[in-house]
C-alpha cells in the first residue's frame, strides 16, 4: 500500500469540481491511500510569483514541512500545481541559506522545512510507484476503440532540470505510456506539449481562445476521440472554451477532453456520471457509448 | 553507430513547392553534433540541403532549428545525446517565422522586433570623463541577459507566437529587460510604458518554452515576469493582466486558496459589461452543468497562519 499527503489544490473542488471524486475513486482502486492536507494553502499558481517569489516559496515551503511533519510524499493532481511546487522545491534545497531565511517565516507557526519533501503528480506515481503492469491488473473495461491524444500543461514539462527528467526519463512520455496501458491508441499530435492559453484568457482572450482551437483541432484531424489532460487548468480552457474556439475557427471540433482519473476510471470500469462526466462543456455523451461496451 | 537523419525539406524554385521530407542514412559517432551530421550530408549526399550556420561553437546564433521537435543549436546538440543507440532524428526549420529554404529562414521580424524596443543605452546627463560605471553585481546579473545570441530559438517555440505575430516576443522583450535592468539606462520608466501595451509582457502566456530551449540561459520569461512587477510598481497597475495578478493574489491572501468565481470578476472589474458579458456564455453553460466554483468558498481551517504571511511578506498599499 502506498501513502501520500494529498495536496488537492484549489481547481480540483472549485472550477473542475469532477476532478476531485474522480481521482478519489481511481486512487482507491489502485490502493493508492491518501490523507488530505486540508491546512495547505494554494502554491500561488505562478501568478503569485510574479509578484513576489520568496512569498510563493514560503507559502510553499509551509505546505512541504506539513507532509514532512506527516512523514509523507505529496501527491498532486494538477500539472500547474505540480510544476510550481517542483520549482520551489528546488530553490529550497539547492541553497541552504535561501531555505534558512523562509524557515525563519514559518517559525511563528512552528514549522521548518528540512528539505526532504517529494511532490509527485498522480500520473508519475502510478508510472513509477504503482506501475504500468499493475495497473494493467485493475482495467476490466480496455479502451481499444479510443484515440486518444494526450495534452500535458506546461507545468508539467517545463523547466526540465526542475521536475527530475534527468532521474525520470519516463516522465516525458509518462501519458502516452499511460494510456497504452489501458488499452488506447495514442494520437501522436505536435500540440500535445504546447501551451493551452488559460493563463492570458483574461488578458487577451481572443490568443487564448486560438490556442484551445488550434490543439483541439490538430487532434480531432488526426481523428482523436478524445483528449486528456493531468492539468485541470488545462481543461477549463479546452473544455469550456472549445465552443468560443469552434465559433473563432468556424470548425467543429466537439472534442471531449477528460481528466487523467476520468480516462483511468473508464477503463477500470467506474461508473461514467460517478467520474462526472455529465459536467463537462463538451458533451461525453458519444465517446462513453464508444469506451463502455452496453 | 548507424543513424536516419529524418529533414524537412522546402524549395521554392521547385515547379509545386510545398514541404517535403528528404531521409539520409549516415555513420556518427559519439562526438558528432547535427550540424556535423547536416554539414557531411551537404557535401556527401546531397548539395541541394541548404542550412544557416558559421561559428560551430555555439557563440555565432546561426544554425537554430527544430531537433526532434525542439528548437535548439544544431552545433551544441551532439547526436549520441539524442539518440542514443542510434534509430532516427527528426530536423526541420524554426517555428514562427517563413521558410526560405530548407532549414533556412526569414529573420526579419526576429530583427524588426528586437529593434522595437530600442536596444541601446540611453544614459542621462553629461558624459563622463571615463567610462558610465556600474556596480559589480548590476552588471553581474545584467551577464544572464546579454548572453543572448539572438539565434531565435525562443522565438520559434514561443506558443504565444503561433497564434499572434503581433507579440514581441521572448528574444525582443528579453532584449528589452537588458536595458530596463541596467542602472546607467535613464528610460527605465518610458521603456516600461511601452512594454506593458498591446502585444507585450502582459501577453506572454508562461508556458516556458522560451526557458527550456535557449541554449544560453537567457530565460526570457523570468525577465518578462520581473518587468511585469516593476511596471506594477512604477505605476502601470491599471492593464488587466496587472489588475490580474493583483486580484489573485487578494484572493489567495484572503482565503488561503484561489476563489475562481471570484478571479475574472476582481480582474476585469464588475463594471465591464463588456468583459463580464464575455464570461457570462462559459459560466451559464457550467452553471448548467453543474460545473461551476462553489458559490461559498470556503476558507482554510488555519487560514490565520497563511494571512500572517501575506501581512508580512506583501503588505497591502
Ligand atoms: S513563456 Fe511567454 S515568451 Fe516564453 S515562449 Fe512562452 S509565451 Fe513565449
Ligand atoms: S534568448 Fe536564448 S534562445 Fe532567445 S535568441 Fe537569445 S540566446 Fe537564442
Ligand atoms: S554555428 Fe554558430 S551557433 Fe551554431
Amino acid at each position: 500500500m502506498s501513502k501520500y499527503a494529498f495536496f488537492p489544490g484549489c481547481v480540483s473542488r472549485g472550477g473542475c469540481p469532477e476532478l476531485y471524486p474522480a481521482a478519489m475513486q481511481v486512487c482507491r482502486r489502485l490502493g493508492i491511500e491518501l490523507e488530505e492536507m486540508v491546512g495547505a494553502s494554494c502554491t500561488g499558481a505562478g501568478v503569485l510569483q510574479e509578484k513576489n517569489q520568496f512569498l510563493g516559496d514560503v507559502l510553499n515551503a509551509r505546505t512541504f514541512a506539513m507532509a514532512e511533519w506527516m512523514g509523507l510524499p505529496i501527491m498532486t493532481i494538477c500539472s500547474t500545481c505540480q510544476g510550481v511546487m517542483s520549482q520551489a522545491n528546488k530553490r529550497l534545497t539547492d541553497d541552504p541559506e535561501y531555505l534558512a531565511r523562509v524557515n525563519a517565516e514559518l517559525a511563528e507557526e512552528y514549522l521548518e522545512y528540512k528539505g526532504t519533501t517529494v511532490v509527485k503528480h498522480l500520473l508519475w506515481i502510478i508510472i513509477e510507484d504503482i506501475g504500468v503492469e499493475t495497473l494493467k491488473t485493475h482495467v476490466r473495461n480496455p479502451l481499444t476503440h479510443l484515440k486518444v491524444a494526450p495534452f500535458y500543461g506546461c507545468y508539467i514539462l517545463r523547466p526540465s532540470n526542475a521536475l527530475g527528467f534527468k532521474d525520470y526519463p519516463g516522465r516525458e512520455t509518462s501519458l502516452e505510456e499511460l494510456i497504452e496501458a489501458i488499452g488506447g491508441e495514442v494520437v501522436n499530435f505536435s500540440g500535445k506539449s504546447r501551451c493551452c492559453g488559460f493563463p492570458i484568457l483574461t488578458i487577451n482572450e481572443a490568443n487564448s481562445v486560438a490556442m484551445v482551437g488550434k490543439h483541439t483541432s490538430e487532434a480531432a484531424d488526426m481523428g482523436a476521440d478524445a483528449m486528456v489532460t493531468p492539468c485541470p487548468l488545462c481543461h477549463l480552457n479546452l473544455d469550456g472554451y472549445q465552443p468560443k474556439a469552434m465559433a473563432q475557427s468556424q470548425r467543429k471540433t466537439n472534442l471531449p477532453i477528460l481528466h487523467l482519473p476520468q480516462l483511468m476510471g473508464l477503463a477500470m470500469g467506474l461508473d461514467p456520471d460517478e467520474l462526472g462526466l455529465q459536467k463537462h462543456i463538451i458533451s461525453t455523451g458519444d465517446l462513453v457509448s464508444k469506451a463502455v461496451p452496453a | 553507430m548507424d543513424l536516419a537523419v529524418k529533414v524537412r525539406r522546402y524549395d521554392p524554385e521547385a515547379k509545386e513547392p510545398i514541404p517535403y521530407w528528404s531521409e539520409y542514412k549516415v555513420e556518427v559517432d559519439e562526438y558528432t553534433t547535427v550540424l556535423d551530421t547536416l554539414i557531411n550530408i551537404r557535401e556527401d549526399i546531397d548539395g541541394t540541403l541548404s542550412l544557416r550556420c558559421s561559428c560551430r561553437s555555439a557563440i555565432c546564433g546561426s544554425c537554430s532549428m527544430r531537433v526532434n521537435g525542439h528548437a535548439q543549436l544544431a552545433c551544441k546538440t551532439r547526436v549520441s545525446e539524442i539518440a542514443p543507440d542510434g534509430g532516427s532524428v527528426t530536423i526541420e526549420p524554426m517555428g514562427n517565422m517563413e521558410v526560405i529554404k530548407d532549414l533556412v529562414v526569414d529573420m526579419t521580424p526576429f530583427w524588426d522586433k528586437v529593434k522595437a524596443v530600442d536596444p541601446w543605452l540611453q544614459p542621462e546627463g553629461p558624459e563622463p570623463e571615463g567610462e558610465y560605471l556600474a556596480p559589480n553585481e548590476d552588471m553581474l546579473h545584467l551577464a544572464g541577459v546579454m548572453g543572448c545570441i539572438l539565434c531565435g530559438a525562443c522565438v520559434s517555440d514561443c506558443t504565444v507566437l503561433e497564434v499572434d505575430s503581433n507579440f514581441l516576443g521572448p528574444a525582443a522583450l528579453a532584449k528589452a529587460y537588458r536595458f530596463v535592468a541596467d542602472p546607467r539606462d535613464s528610460q527605465e520608466k518610458p521603456r516600461l510604458d511601452s512594454l506593458r501595451q498591446y502585444s507585450g509582457i502582459w501577453d506572454c502566456t508562461r508556458c516556458m518554452e522560451c526557458v527550456q530551449v535557449c541554449p544560453k540561459g537567457v530565460a526570457p520569461m523570468d525577465r518578462i515576469m520581473v518587468m511585469r512587477d516593476l511596471a506594477m510598481n512604477a505605476g502601470f497597475d491599471k492593464e488587466i493582466g496587472a489588475r490580474h495578478t493583483d486580484a489573485f493574489v487578494e484572493l489567495v491572501s484572503h482565503s488561503g486558496r484561489l476563489d475562481e468565481l471570484k478571479l475574472p470578476v476582481k480582474t476585469v472589474g464588475m463594471f465591464n459589461i463588456r468583459a463580464m458579458q464575455s464570461f457570462a456564455p462559459v459560466g451559464l453553460r457550467a452553471l448548467v452543468r453543474g460545473k461551476m466554483p462553489p458559490i461559498f468558498h470556503k476558507m482554510l481551517p488555519n487560514v490565520e497562519n497563511v494571512r500572517r504571511i501575506f501581512r508580512k511578506l506583501e503588505p497591502k498599499k
